[in-house]
């Protein structure tokens, strides 16, 4: 009997906590990547699904998913959840939705800076931020009483005096594996040496100059400071690196931190873990990383029942204070009401640093795909930096071409 | 003829051959003969000329001016020419694919011919086009080696223990591609049990076998012979049985030795299963694709196969016009790859009647 009543007063409660949401009708499925903050965020919308259909799909293949998904009509999904890069497909291909119009009537605890808006239209709601940023262990740059690098210059220095030390081998780590990884490791030291990847106006490329040939050469020494097997290491597989104690210095996410520091793998390194904003290179004063932000964006071939349905369940927890400050430390959220914990210090370093956001231009993924593929046999010793400009230069205009752009 | 006369007596006539082969043309039409006329014209298109603005972007981080695709332009446009914009061989000839220009250029510009071959086997489509060969050139015969001592020395086993053997031996086929390679991938790493020892037998603390061009071919042609053998050992193990006994035993009685009776009676009785199985592994092979993303090889080794699947899935801007084109082209160099085989399997046809 208690049990019935315990059960009748948490749905009282439940339903009188979500009476705000109220949705009727309508069918709600997400495309979303998989890592534990989306978990946190789309978990928290489905709560206030009401009568609404509810599904989502969480999948690190999601970019590949997306634009044929969103093209069918109707669409697949309803909502996308995206970033800098992955709206602009969406965008050149026309598939999603103003929000103007959803966001005035049902976007109230939405502040205005997470509102992303083109050309006077909101395109998208961001509700958190990344980066990627440097971590360190504590206990190795103590013993060799090296400081905290703020420059990829004293990353190198730090590295190579921890290998001197025969402590580890490859005391660097970055995820540096060819395709999509590696061009992000460019971006972020292309405009960290405060390259522009185009020329003024135009999508013709602009990367075979002196900036670039440093980026490369940085890159090189970096990578000869970390694991060989380097063009195969994502994200996931320098996180192993690093719990299993082979890495000292690392550039990795800032939404990697939470697996990072949490309570598997050895207690004596997540002690040690230490995480501080991203470096500068090259004497600049902006950091080598890019600001990125993840938002929902709605898909334009959708009725608009189902539009509705899902901007008031994504609105719900885009504007909830409660799962920020439950989740505050899996992410940094841009949802009022956060409260920055430790693991946020890369994401607010790198925005008081004056970071710049990933460029977001229609012609950029195709700059990012050419990269990807023709820096690796520079970085392996086959061809020299300007050859390897050359070549992602050449890449890139027969692709820009094909498409469209030049 | 009449229909009693002993020629037509084992021929299906014409008729009932086209009834029976209806349904099967019907769906190969269906299923890959129109598909694969939709993908050639599609090679010959390009995106129409994207129409960009200026307009104002603000995010958490701040504003800034820059383009975006114009899509009221940009849908008036596709409406009134869905297919894009007419390119003819354009895509087959740009740097990303046959590059003419850019060998034209090398030709003139490289002043020794090692200096001209390391231009062009920088391009793209010929990097990838001469892994591929590679990969069919070591893979296809051994598979062919190695299938048919296999099935050789299991034909000579015992019954008994026969049938967990071939089980045993036909399992590389059963495992997934992909899984297959991702355990091979997790044992050659530096700390996996294969990469561990080999740099224990070399004495060299930074040999990688993924880190190294050459070394990440050889783990993949390597890989490709252990994949595929399988394949050619249960078509040489069933042509095996039909071997004619007499003839064998004749020559036992005449003392010829194991490896006379297998020159002379063995291989001329099975040569044009031989020949079958050539075909198919050189077609398999040439598309060679899934160990090169269970080895996280894309770095090292780039096949035709992968190019395309890079073109359609690897950048957020899908490229239908280079994959098409690339598609093609791996059809004719299947085309021109098997033209030497079936050039004479139809000879001997031929003169079989």
């Amino acid at each position: 009997m208690r049990k019935i009543l315990v059960t009748l007063l948490f749905l009282l409660f439940g339903t009188s906590a979500f009476a705000d949401c109220n949705i009727k009708s309508g069918s709600i499925n997400i495309l979303a990547n998989d890592f534990p903050a989306l978990r946190t965020f789309v978990e928290t919308s489905k709560q206030c699904k009401g009568s609404a259909d509810f599904k989502v799909t969480h999948s690190s293949e999601h970019n590949k998913i997306a634009v044929p998904a969103l093209t069918a009509n109707p669409s697949e999904f309803s909502a996308r959840i995206a970033a800098n890069s992955s709206i602009v497909p969406l965008m050149n291909q026309d598939l999603i939705r103003p929000l103007d119009d959803l966001v005035k009537k049902y976007g109230k605890g939405i502040q205005d800076s997470q509102l992303i808006t083109i050309d006077g239209k909101v395109m998208a709601v961001a509700f958190m931020a990344n980066t990627q940023h440097l971590y360190y262990r504590e206990d190795v740059l103590k013993d060799l009483g090296i400081a905290v690098p703020k420059t990829y210059e004293e990353v190198v220095a730090a590295s190579e005096k921890i290998r001197a030390s025969g402590k580890m081998q490859y005391p660097y780590a970055a995820a540096y594996k060819a395709g999509w990884n590696l061009a992000e490791e460019f971006v972020n030291m292309f405009i960290g040496h405060g390259g522009e990847f185009f020329k003024a106006g135009g999508a013709q490329p602009n990367i075979n100059n002196a900036k670039g040939v440093a980026t490369l050469n940085m890159l090189k020494k970096l990578s000869e400071l970390s694991n060989p097997d380097y063009l195969t290491h994502d994200s996931e597989a320098i996180k192993v690196e690093w719990e299993s104690g082979n890495v000292a210095l690392m550039t990795l996410w800032a939404s990697r931190s939470g697996t990072l520091l949490d309570d598997e793998g050895d207690p004596n390194i997540t002690k040690a873990t230490k995480l501080t904003g991203p470096a500068t290179v090259g004497g600049g004063n902006i950091p080598a990383a890019t600001l990125w932000w993840d938002g929902f964006t709605l898909a334009k071939n959708r009725s608009d029942a189902d539009a509705e349905a899902t901007f008031r369940a994504l609105a719900h927890a885009a504007s909830n204070k409660k799962m920020v400050a439950d989740a505050a430390d899996q992410a940094v959220w841009l949802v009022e009401g956060f409260v920055p914990g430790p693991k946020s210090i890369g994401v607010i370093e790198a925005v008081k640093m004056g970071a710049k956001p990933y460029p977001m231009l229609p012609q950029m993924g195709l700059m990012h795909g050419a990269l990807g593929s023709e820096i690796v046999e520079f970085l392996q010793g086959k061809e020299s930096a300007e050859q390897a400009l050359k070549d992602v230069e050449a890449a890139y205009i027969s692709k820009a071409k094909e498409q469209g752009f030049l | 003829m009449g229909i009693n006369s002993p020629l037509t007596q084992n021929l299906m006539p014409n008729k009932t051959f086209f009834w029976f082969f209806l349904p099967t043309g019907l769906a190969m039409i269906l299923f890959i003969g129109l598909p694969i006329i939709s993908t050639g014209i599609q090679s010959f298109y390009a995106q129409h000329d994207q129409v960009v603005k200026e307009v104002k972007k603000c995010d958490p981080f701040g504003c800034t001016v820059s383009i975006v695709v114009d899509n009221e332009e940009t849908t008036k446009l596709r409406e009134a020419k869905p297919l894009g914009k007419f390119n003819g061989f354009g895509t087959y000839v740009d740097r990303n694919h046959l590059a003419v220009d850019e060998i034209k250029k090398f030709w003139n510009e490289t002043e020794s011919f090692g200096a001209f071959v390391d231009q062009v086997t920088n391009l793209p489509f010929y990097k990838a086009l001469i892994f591929t060969l590679t990969y069919c050139l070591f893979v296809t015969p051994n598979v062919l080696l190695l299938g048919f001592i296999i099935a050789l020395s299991l034909n000579a086993v015992a019954r008994k223990i026969r049938g967990p053997l071939i089980f045993g031996t036909i399992l590389p086929m059963i495992v997934t591609p992909l899984v297959g390679s991702l355990v091979l991938f997790w044992m050659i790493d530096s700390q996996g049990i294969i990469g561990a020892n080999i740099q224990n037998l070399m004495n060299d603390p930074y040999l990688s076998l993924k880190s190294s061009k050459t070394l990440t071919w050889i783990t993949i042609i390597i890989y490709g012979i252990w994949h595929h053998s399988p394949f050619a050992f249960v078509v040489f193990y069933a042509a095996l049985q039909t071997v004619p006994q007499e003839p064998v035993e004749a020559a036992i009685i005449d003392g010829a030795s194991r490896f006379q009776r297998i020159k002379h009676i063995v291989l001329p009785h099975i040569y044009p299963v031989v020949t079958f199985v050539a075909l198919i592994s050189l077609m398999d092979n040439f598309r060679v694709f899934e160990p090169i993303i269970g080895f996280s090889a894309e770095g090292s080794a780039q096949s035709l196969s992968w190019l395309i699947y890079d073109n359609l899935v690897n950048e957020e801007v899908i490229l239908f016009g280079s994959a098409a084109a690339t598609s093609m082209m791996t059809i004719v160099g299947i085309a021109i790859l098997l033209a030497p085989v079936l050039i004479r399997t139809w000879k001997e046809f031929k003169t079989a009647r």
